[in-house]
């Protein structure tokens, strides 16, 4: 053993990880350490086995081969005890935080023997104080979680982890729900736990953050370790080529005349179950050949907008018409005038994943002229020739349209939907969220398609979280924060920051000059 | 009319009357309500009573004392607990049709069980049952005295552990991970303490209240057992954990109410037997306990967790 080694003995090291769900190898062999004060980028696209590495690390799953060392010392598989007791802290991608609960449950739960008379809360309140303070991390203890932003909850899942004095913080896509602002409070805080000598690993495949927020890269694909840089002597190009594997470039936006207006939205109310998510005096005009993208954090009213406009809601006062007619609560009717619609939830609304390819394929035509003998007998034969053709054109990996659609993957399903939305020449397309929890590749052609569609003369409303996406395709972009829509406003004179603040319910400067 | 039924109120019977009537449904209720808390729906509650009134009662008949027939009937509750448990916890099948099963089950089972020790009984046999006990010189007290504090035992138990599960519930460790459990079991987990057990210990714990809440009808509000004697208790009580928001402090005043219009109806009709039928003051109960759900549930937020089977490594 050389001196050098001893000094750099890492403190968590994985070695030769293997796991399998049925045939499908999640984690190939993975080894990677990691150095005590550093932050590690896991950077992979989606299903690249991050996720399930981490989830070995903290005992959810247990890996076939390999074994996991915390300070040189072996972790016992399988067991988030043992994890914990290692020092190791997750903060999983879907928050493990109960609603009902107040702040300080949800930070001591299982701190304490689970048979003791009492718990003791004030000590519990002195050390979330004290952390509070030393981090930066503010939470009331005394809130119930369900009333905190997104960034609180953040906030509270950090304490969760260091008030148990983790040594080594797993942070799995932490952004993915973040604002650009509460990102940048977010690094901040990494950047006082590393100084403290924490370890970080941040699980993410935006690019940019990786650039500017973190040490070392290692860069999965299809389970296996494809590489490892040091961040400072990364560029981008060369992560997504060894993230994909080849080079994907995403589709490129050409100007165009926009033509007549498809949607027309005028000072619109809609109640919707909560007050965030109700619309309030929302004003919006889409025309032919134009992509307005729509801007929010989740949950401040695009799920009533979206309703509004594939006919499952009605507005409450103001005037809503889309293609020339009033907005009704019939998507029948609205898919029949042109609308397409891409929901949020491709496995929940989209498709009827227990059917087979076919029918979710003409779901939308079931009574066209193409499909249905008198408008109501399906001729299985022709709906057969029409699946296969659209299976082709939007190349749908699967195994034949008799094939059933839940077992196609997320992209796979996004093109069925795709193929259904756009075979029917839509005038107006309501794209939700098209492309989350998509790969690059996917996600090139998807976007790709939707610019098409542009190109033939629909006018398409973009609602996404992700900005870099929204700035990419969007002609205009509006905001939307507690039920209240921004003025659009051209791409080009706007940036992240001033749509992150509009996100967040501030004025940006620019929203003023105009 | 309306003042004979303001008299009623005034009499320390009908008080004494509604105490009585409350003790089997706050028992059952707090019952459901642990179970429910962990994430459980315990329907097994109709059929669980009926067991829990049939055991108690047995023990004491074949000669056992009154507190081992209590201990004994918590006990068998227990155990069709755990039987509820390893179908809906340890195998995530359907809770509502488990629960359902187990009513069936367990009802015929007790009435089996009972025509299999007593053959030969014609009329319902009785046991001596608990006796009234006047606490001194509370139970001296005008009214409440006489309402309150001159009950048997096993209403003052059925009364204490209100504050009793109130305390477990919201000021130990253990209480917290019940409620976490019926939150957000990926929670509980991640902190490194096993939902499974959580969730079946609290379903054991749950349906033996529900047991001894059935064996107060055997062994204090009546003396005897027959078939179908709990009558839709089990049900009241489910109605009314969510009439409580799943809170034992408001779990006691809706089975305060219910018990209060129940013991009134018996009242009322004497005074008005002649002129309206009496179906419709069995049925008053019944009636404004729904009204007052419509308007208690609407603001009711209810575990998060409830009938969402956990299974370990699941993709979480």
């Amino acid at each position: 053993m050389t001196h050098k080694s001893v000094s750099v003995m890492p403190l968590l090291s994985f070695r030769g990880i293997t796991k399998r769900f049925g045939p499908l190898v999640a984690n190939d062999a993975i080894s990677l350490d990691l150095n005590q004060g550093e932050v590690l980028a896991l950077l992979g696209e989606n299903g690249a086995g991050k996720t399930t590495l981490m989830n070995i690390l903290f005992g959810h799953y247990v890996a076939e081969e390999g074994e996991i060392l915390v300070d040189g010392a072996p972790l016992p598989p399988g067991s988030t005890d043992a994890a914990i007791q290692a020092g190791i802290g997750m903060v999983h991608q879907h928050f493990t935080l109960a609603e009902n609960l107040t702040v300080l449950e949800n930070i001591t739960l299982g701190t304490e023997p689970l048979f003791a008379w009492r718990r003791d809360i004030k000590a519990a309140r002195t050390k979330i104080a004290d952390m509070a303070a030393e981090y930066g991390l503010h939470a009331d203890p005394d809130k119930l979680v369900g009333a905190l932003s997104v960034g609180e909850r953040q906030r509270v899942e950090i304490l969760k982890a260091l008030y148990r004095d983790a040594r080594i913080l797993i942070l799995d896509e932490p952004t993915a729900v973040l604002t650009p602002q509460e990102s940048d409070s977010l690094f901040e805080t990494l950047k006082k736990l590393t100084a403290k000598g924490l370890a970080v690993i941040f699980i993410s495949h935006k690019l940019n953050e990786i650039l500017n927020h973190t040490n070392r890269v290692v860069v999965l694909r299809r389970g296996a370790v494809a590489g490892t840089v040091t961040t400072s002597e990364a560029d981008r190009a060369g992560l997504a080529r060894m993230m994909v594997g080849e080079e994907v470039n995403r589709p490129k936006v050409t100007s165009m005349m926009p033509g007549n207006a498809v949607l027309r939205l005028t000072h619109v109310d809609c109640q919707s179950d909560s007050e965030a998510q109700s619309l309030k005096d929302v004003s919006l005009e889409i025309r032919a050949h134009e992509i307005i993208g729509l801007a929010g954090v989740a949950g401040n009213g695009q799920r009533t907008l979206a309703n509004l406009l594939s006919g499952l809601a009605t507005a409450d006062a103001g005037d809503v018409e889309i293609l020339g007619a009033p907005g009704v609560a019939d998507p029948t009717e609205l898919v029949r005038r042109g609308v397409g619609r891409i929901p949020e939830d491709r496995h929940a609304t989209g498709v009827v994943g227990e059917m087979p390819l076919w029918e979710n394929l003409i779901s939308e035509d079931r009574r066209g002229a193409e499909i249905a003998r008198a408008g109501f007998v399906i001729d299985k034969r022709r709906a057969l020739e029409r699946s296969k053709r659209l299976i082709e054109e939007f190349d749908i990996r699967c195994e034949g349209p008799e094939a059933e659609t839940r077992l196609l993957s997320g992209g796979n399903m996004q093109k069925l939907i795709l193929a259904r939305v756009l075979s029917r020449g839509p005038e107006f397309i309501l794209a939700n969220q098209p492309v989350r929890g998509l790969d690059e590749g996917a996600i090139a052609y998807v976007q790709s398609r939707l610019l098409q569609a542009r190109a033939d003369g629909a006018g398409v409303l973009l609602i996404s979280e992700d900005l870099d996406e929204l700035f990419a395709l969007s002609d205009r972009i509006a905001v939307m924060y507690h039920g209240r829509l921004t003025p659009p406003q051209d791409t080009a004179g706007l940036t992240v920051g001033d749509v992150g603040l509009l996100m967040s319910g501030h004025e940006a400067e620019s929203a003023h000059a105009h | 009319m309306i003042g004979d039924i303001f008299e009623i109120l005034l009499t320390a019977g009908f008080w004494a009357a509604t105490i009585r009537i409350v003790s089997p449904l706050i028992l059952g209720t707090l019952g459901e309500l642990i179970c429910e808390r962990a994430g459980v729906l315990n329907l097994g509650i109709e059929g669980i009573m009926t067991m829990g009134a049939m055991a108690g009662w047995m023990w004491v008949f074949q000669g056992g004392d009154l507190w081992g027939g209590i201990v004994f009937a918590a006990f068998i509750g227990a155990l069709f607990g755990l039987f509820h448990a390893s179908f809906t916890v340890y195998l995530g099948l359907s809770q509502h049709v488990t629960g359902i099963g187990i009513t069936l089950f367990a009802s015929s089972l007790s009435y089996y069980v009972f025509r299999m020790l007593l053959p030969d009984a014609t009329t319902p046999p009785k046991i001596v049952p608990f006796q009234p006990y006047a606490i001194p010189g509370l139970s001296d007290i005008p009214v409440i005295g006489e309402a309150l504090f001159s009950q048997t035992p096993l209403t003052y138990l059925a009364l204490l552990s209100v504050p009793a599960v109130w305390y477990v519930l919201e000021r130990t460790p253990l209480g917290l991970a019940v409620r976490m459990a019926g939150e957000n079991p990926v929670a509980v987990e991640s902190q490194g303490i096993d939902v499974l057990a959580v969730r079946t210990g609290a379903v054991m714990v749950g349906s033996a209240f529900m047991a001894i809440g059935g064996a107060f009808i055997t062994m204090s509000a009546f003396d005897a057992f027959y078939f179908g004697m709990i009558n839709g208790r089990g049900w009241i009580c489910v109605a009314l954990v969510i009439f409580a928001s799943w809170r034992p402090g408001k779990a006691l005043l809706g089975a305060l109410l219910f018990a209060g219009l129940d013991a009134l109806q018996v009242r009322a009709q004497q005074l008005a037997g002649a002129q309206i039928p009496y179906q419709f003051f069995l049925m008053a109960p019944y009636v404004l306990s729904i009204a007052a759900m419509v308007v208690m549930s609407r603001r009711a937020s209810y575990p998060k967790a409830l009938l969402v089977p956990f299974r370990r490594g699941d993709r979480v």
